[in-house]
């Protein structure tokens, strides 16, 4: 379960927001909504460890995740805005060497069927360079298939540059995780409904 | 652990690999620097011996300066550099990892075409022995300080400037150990005291520049 009291972001000299609460238990969706540059993305890199609060604690159950580091970073899954893709690998390669840094259990053949379920058998052996944007999108969400075993994912704006298709296939992805009690947090501009047992919704920049 | 030190070397040698082109800039740069003395100093053996050593040791300082570039810019610029601090291992060791995959492609290559530099400035075959020796100790010393400026100026307008300013000074011990142990054969007085230093330098460098390395690079994606 991860928690978050009364958390305050301070960006430069800018304060993004502050007094933000909030619970997410099991099978529980977090969408997370503002104007661009109201701190969204920095909301999720503060919920990932990567930013520090100016003040208020973020809880994985119960312990700091400042604390717990490297057992917190075991539970969680965040693609960010950036792709993580390197041109000159192939989306089979991208996959399965990022998969394995990040400590997923993958072989060949699970990268394969990730890459399958989200439309990019065709294009699993081309340089990631001669892919369009919302290729590399794909190959960056491929990794959610891999990522069952993580019960927090963090997504930063998930359905940028896919297509009705792929934010269909992503949607479903999505569902089943939090049907099988996983937790997901994310940004998103797209009126995309995702079911879940329950979700919740934070505003920012109001 | 094993699994993800092999991916993270294979990736980075993989990547390497395919962009050759980058790699050979580096040795070339090195080639090119070096075998512009003995055209600028003249034909002088005497003179050449003299300062052939110091010479092919500030060529492979400058070209392993170079490689630095590229050891974090991509990984920042497409994320993935925040994934690695996201891995659920110890960032010093990825870092380690990476610095040692970087090494191989660009530090390496400098060890072996040295040798091939000194006979152009007529060193006997027990000075390019330790010329070598230098060079294979030296160069991982200098691809793991480098790391820590590469770390820390990630991010910047004009970084490349920064780099050196910051890590040619921490260089300087490096060289004067490097060039002094291939001197010192060449005098007779024997090498292998610099080659210790060379060493333990090394060492130090093993123990401390991923550590350092790991909180530069998390500052750089904050």
């Amino acid at each position: 379960m991860l928690s978050v009291n009364a958390l305050e972001c301070v960006r430069g000299e800018r304060r993004l927001f502050s007094g933000v609460n909030f619970e997410l238990k099991p099978q529980t969706l977090l969408e997370v909504r503002g104007a661009n540059g109201s701190g969204k993305t920095s909301l999720l890199r503060l919920l990932c460890g990567l930013l520090a609060p100016a003040s208020g604690c973020i809880e994985w159950n119960g312990g700091d995740i400042h604390a717990s580091g490297e057992e917190y970073r075991a539970q969680f899954a965040y693609i960010g805005h950036l792709n993580a893709v390197k041109d000159e690998l192939s989306g089979l390669e991208n996959l399965l060497f990022s998969a394995r840094i990040a400590g997923l259990v993958c072989n060949a053949a699970s990268a394969e069927q990730a890459l399958h379920e989200l439309g990019l058998s065709d294009f699993r052996h081309l340089p990631c360079k001669v892919l369009s944007q919302g290729q590399r999108r794909r190959v960056a969400l491929a990794r959610l298939y891999l990522s069952a075993a993580r019960p927090l994912w963090i997504l930063d704006e998930p359905f940028a540059a896919l297509d009705s298709a792929a934010c269909e296939l992503v949607r479903a992805r999505l569902e089943s995780h939090l049907q099988q009690g996983g937790m997901v947090v994310l940004s998103t501009h797209h009126d995309i409904a995702i079911s879940a047992r329950s979700t919740q919704h934070l505003e920012l920049g109001q | 652990m094993l699994d993800v030190v092999r991916s993270l070397a294979g990736r980075d040698l993989l990547a390497a690999l395919r962009s050759r082109a980058d790699v050979l800039t580096t040795l070339i740069f090195f080639v090119i620097v070096a075998s512009l003395f003995p055209l600028g100093v003249g034909s002088d053996t005497a003179l050449l011996r003299m300062i052939g050593p110091g010479v092919v040791w500030v060529a492979a300082l400058l070209a392993s300066m170079l490689a630095l570039g590229r050891l974090f810019a991509s990984d920042y610029a497409d994320g993935t550099l925040e994934q690695l601090i996201l891995a659920p291992q110890p960032l010093g060791m990825l870092v380690l990892v990476k610095v040692a995959a970087h090494w191989l492609v660009s530090g390496l290559p400098l060890v072996v075409v040295a040798p091939l530099l000194g006979l152009q400035f007529d060193l006997g075959t027990d000075a390019l022995l330790v010329l070598l020796a230098s060079l294979l100790l030296g160069t991982p010393t200098l691809s793991l300080i480098g790391a820590i400026g590469a770390a820390l100026t990630l991010g910047l307008r004009g970084g490349g400037a920064l780099l050196s300013l910051l890590v040619l000074p921490l260089y300087v011990p490096v060289l004067i150990f490097g060039a002094g142990a291939v001197e010192a054969s060449a005098t007779g007085l024997g090498a292998a005291a610099h080659l210790s230093l060379l060493g333990a330098l090394l060492l130090v460098a093993l123990v401390f520049a991923p550590w350092t390395t790991a909180i530069a690079l998390r500052i750089a994606v904050e």
